[in-house]
């Protein structure tokens, strides 16, 4: 299964999140990170790092960002991963939350990772007012 | 002339000095058109730079100035850990193995923080933003060192560029960062980003003014 790192500046939002994507499938590798070293409103390269490495598996692993250096933070994080991994991990432009709703539906139905980034990213697109 | 490693290291605990004094200044600035967190990080960032500069200093320039920026990577928590990060870790691949560095490398080294910054957040010259101190500086800065003038003079030309580049920030639109979202609302707010920069160059040449 594709593994989902979400990253936001808070951890509270991060592991909120992470929660309300999981309902939808508990058995997707799902790792929820957030805020700075000494737990302030932020992002940290090497925990996003860390994050990626703990739900990393043959599959590969889709990254969900929330704001502007959640996404430097995040490509550094992968650029400090080694040569093998990097190749496996993808950052994904899909709305936060509702790209990490569709990512564990489709992780769970055993989609690859560029399947799983495709969905979640056209999640921008779901019609919320029906 | 060249600039011997003690120096480097006393600018880096002036950038030190600076944004501690200056934390509650960038963080008001910040406050007007972002997050309001440029302050706190940048201290909280180069906290972590003294904390571990001990540790480097009887390395080469090009290393302890790495150890700058991944101390900044690691601690900032914004998107200027990221920025400054690669900003000073580019310096450290200039200064590789220098025990002083010439106005030639200087001048590269200028360049090269530029270059990493405008690589990893993808912004020119005009969008209010740290690009539009650092680039006119290090232009400056290398308009001076062909004319073969002393480190002290080139850096002095950098920070007056610096300086009119951050004030040239106020009546810009934001393109980038935080300030990105608020629009024309970012209109007639001086840029914090810019501002730290020119603190950080101001820090490099107060050492030589000494």
């Amino acid at each position: 299964m594709v593994g989902v790192v979400i990253v936001s500046h808070s951890l509270k939002a991060a592991e909120g999140i992470k929660e309300i994507a999981q309902q939808m499938g508990r058995d997707v590798p799902v790792a929820a990170v957030g805020g700075t070293a000494d737990g302030q409103i932020g992002t940290d390269p090497l925990a996003i790092k860390e994050a990626i490495e703990g739900v990393m598996g043959s599959d590969g692993v889709l990254l969900l960002v929330d704001l502007g250096s959640a996404v430097l933070n995040t490509q550094l994080a992968v650029e400090m991963l080694e040569d093998e991994g990097q190749d496996q991990v993808v950052l994904s432009n899909a709305p936060i939350l509702e790209g990490a709703v569709v990512a564990v539906v489709e992780s769970a139905m055993g989609h690859n990772l560029e399947q799983v980034k495709k969905a979640a990213e056209e999640a921008i697109h779901m019609e919320k007012l029906l | 002339m060249k600039v011997a490693k003690d120096q480097i290291v006393a600018m880096i605990k002036e950038m030190a000095i600076s944004m501690a004094e200056n934390k509650i200044f960038l963080t008001e600035l910040d406050s007007a058109i972002g997050d309001g967190d440029h302050g706190i990080n940048m201290d909280r960032g180069f906290r972590k730079v003294l904390e571990r500069l001990p540790t480097v200093v009887d390395k080469d320039i090009g290393s302890i100035f790495k150890n700058v920026g991944m101390s900044l990577i690691s601690a900032v928590g914004g998107a200027a850990g990221p920025l400054y990060g690669t900003y000073f870790m580019e310096f450290g691949k200039v200064a590789e193995g220098k025990e002083e560095l010439s106005n030639g490398d200087f001048k590269m080294m200028l360049a090269a923080g530029l270059e990493g910054i405008k690589r990893r957040g993808k912004a020119v010259v005009g969008e209010k933003t740290m690009v539009d101190a650092l680039e006119p500086a290090a232009e400056a800065f290398a308009v001076a060192a062909a004319e073969d003038k002393a480190p002290l003079a080139c850096f002095q030309a950098a920070v007056a560029a610096a300086k009119k580049g951050k004030e040239a920030t106020i009546p810009m639109l934001a393109k980038k960062g935080r300030a990105h979202y608020l629009g024309e609302r970012s209109i007639g707010h001086q840029d914090p980003g810019a501002t730290s920069s020119e603190l950080v160059l101001r820090s490099m040449l107060k050492v030589l003014e000494s």
